[in-house]
């Protein structure tokens, strides 16, 4: 049986690449990821691997740009503020085609914020992650488990769809230990025959490039970039239910503040309320239909979330014109199993 | 002095080890330990590295059970500066028992440096942390090496380890005879005596050894 051991969520993730075949990683420090740089400089030199340490977020980036170019598994991670100096880079990964993963521990904003946990990232992750038309697959782990489980998810993810892929955490997750096992599990290096790889006299030049001036180019890729996310949101969408089968009060929270909410839900179903999640796991593609498969039956829906309510708007286009109620803590406060519940009570009232 | 672990002769106990290894849990039992004993108990918040899940979390609690708290100025907040109040100094002249709970690592023990002139001359016992769980298998020479790493950056000696092995709610007895079985190892290779072990209060610790019965006080808010 594979071993079971103690980790921090920034740790897993950073074992768990290397374990994805991931050997070349471009970090740069911020509370509360710091451990991901940290484990990789410790670990990168015993496996043949490349940690570099850049002069910045920017720089990080754009090297992680440059290895995926290459056609190897690249990621870099950072906390919100570097997420936000990472978003020029992002965006021309996009624009390139490329794969790659990058991991945000969210801590409080806007601006420097704080260094305590936070989903304020949402719509950052979500909807604009950098200029243009672009999307990214977007994973929101709840565990050390699955934490550690979708890395390699978004390495292979990103390689099929040859796009970026965000591992959406929070400083909660990422500091916490938890028990976790290591996926017994053989990477799927896919073929990349676009790769700028060298050509050995072999074939063509390989050009990754995001510039086009024909804006008749521009708008057949985009289009073109547009059918795979088609795809991907019919065939990559991820979440977990939790007693949402007879469920009158429907919630909606992803990450850790899932965690949150589930203690909140045995709580209120131990009162007779029955309450139920539906925890998204891939924020996009959205679980838009399963959301609403859920709340058919429902009296009430209550996002919670650690932000002023990001994911509310994903939530009412999901349930169409029904209300729907939210609950959170924002600048770094993490909501309580007890608030959510006294949430749910007065829904229950209602 | 029952079973080893709070001798009246280690007025200052010095908790480091590898990050994540339970320093801050072991810490705050064992002021709570000596503080229901009827002792006068100083915890000094030594860690300026890693600003979550720390001593200073238990400000309230130890406030109530009349522990004084040092913490470094800003932990807690949303400073994330390494800066140590000049209050630590305090501990040399007091007759309380301290107990210093240091940063992760030998980038942890750093700060531990700076005292280690008057930790010398007011004497100490400086307890290494294991957990056998927090490891990959194979890497158990780690420990090894991180303790010199640490004696070098806080200019100080381990005096004894503790074996602090669990695997958080899933800990079983089994866990803890292994966790013991390694501890015992990395004593034998190093030289260092085992002082004591701890056990989640409620799991029967497998042997007749000194063994300090512990609450979860670190954990997540669900």
């Amino acid at each position: 049986m594979a071993e079971r051991i103690l980790m921090k969520g920034n740790e897993a993730l950073a074992e768990a690449a290397i374990r994805a075949g991931c050997r070349h990683f471009f970090g740069y420090p911020i509370t509360p990821q710091t451990e991901i740089s940290a484990y990789m400089a410790k670990k990168m030199p015993k496996v043949g691997g490349l940690y570099l340490q850049a002069e910045s977020e920017v720089a990080a980036i754009n090297m992680v740009l440059g290895a995926a170019s290459a056609g190897v598994r690249t990621m870099t991670s950072s906390s919100s503020p570097g997420i936000s100096l990472k978003t020029e880079g992002i965006s021309y990964i996009a624009g390139s085609d490329l794969p790659c993963v990058i991991i945000d521990i969210q801590r409080g904003g806007p601006g420097l914020g704080g260094i305590q946990p936070s989903q304020a990232d949402y719509w950052q992750a979500t909807k604009a992650t950098g200029h243009g038309d672009f999307q990214l697959l977007v994973f929101a782990p709840s565990t050390v488990q699955e934490m550690a489980n979708t890395v390699f998810d978004a390495f292979e993810l990103a390689e099929k769809y040859r796009m970026p892929a965000m591992i959406f955490a929070d400083g909660m997750l990422g500091q916490m230990m938890e028990p976790v096992t290591f996926p017994e599990r053989e990477p799927e290096i896919s073929e990349k025959p676009w790769a700028a790889d060298g050509h050995k006299g072999q074939r063509t030049h390989n050009i990754i490039n995001s510039l086009y001036l024909q804006p008749q180019d521009l708008e057949r890729l985009v289009r073109e970039r547009f059918e795979r996310y088609d795809v991907i949101k019919k065939t990559e969408v991820r979440y977990d239910e939790f007693m949402t089968e007879d469920a009158d009060i429907l919630l909606v929270a992803y990450g850790a503040t899932a965690r949150i909410v589930k203690s909140a839900v045995v709580e209120a179903r131990s009162k007779g309320i029955k309450a139920g999640l539906l925890r998204p796991i891939t924020l996009w593609p959205f679980p838009s239909e399963a959301i609403a498969a859920a709340a058919a039956n429902t009296k009430a829906i209550l996002c919670v979330e650690m932000s002023m309510g990001q994911m509310v708007d994903d939530v009412r286009l999901a349930v169409g014109g029904k209300q729907v109620d939210f609950f959170g803590r924002t600048g770094g406060i993490i909501p309580t199993p007890a608030e959510v519940l006294a949430q749910i009570e007065e829904l229950a009232r209602r | 002095m029952p079973m080893g672990f709070l001798s009246d002769s280690d007025r200052i106990t010095v908790i480091t080890g590898h990050y994540g290894s339970g320093k801050t849990n072991l810490a705050a039992n064992l002021a709570f330990r000596l503080r229901e004993e009827g002792k006068e108990v100083t915890v000094v918040d030594l860690d300026i590295v890693n600003p979550y899940f720390r001593t200073a979390d238990f400000s309230r609690s130890f406030a109530e059970a009349g522990i004084r708290l040092i913490a470094p100025v800003y932990a807690r907040t949303n400073v994330d500066a390494p800066v140590l109040p000049p209050e630590i100094d305090s501990v040399f002249f007091s007759t309380d028992h301290v107990i210093i709970d240091v940063g992760g690592d030998d980038a942890g023990a750093f700060a531990l440096g700076r005292y280690s002139a008057k930790l010398k001359a007011a004497g100490y016992r400086m307890l290494y942390v294991l957990n056998r769980f927090r490891y990959l298998n194979g890497e158990e020479q780690e420990e090894q090496e991180l303790i010199p790493l640490i004696e070098a950056a806080s200019r100080l000696k381990v005096t004894a380890l503790v074996n602090n092995s669990h695997l958080c709610n899933e800990t079983t007895a089994g866990h803890l005879a292994e966790g013991l079985e390694f501890a015992r190892e990395i004593s034998r290779k190093t030289g260092l005596p085992l002082q004591f072990s701890t056990a989640p209060k409620g799991i029967p610790f497998p042997e007749d050894e000194p063994c300090l019965p512990v609450d979860i006080l670190v954990k997540a808010p669900f």
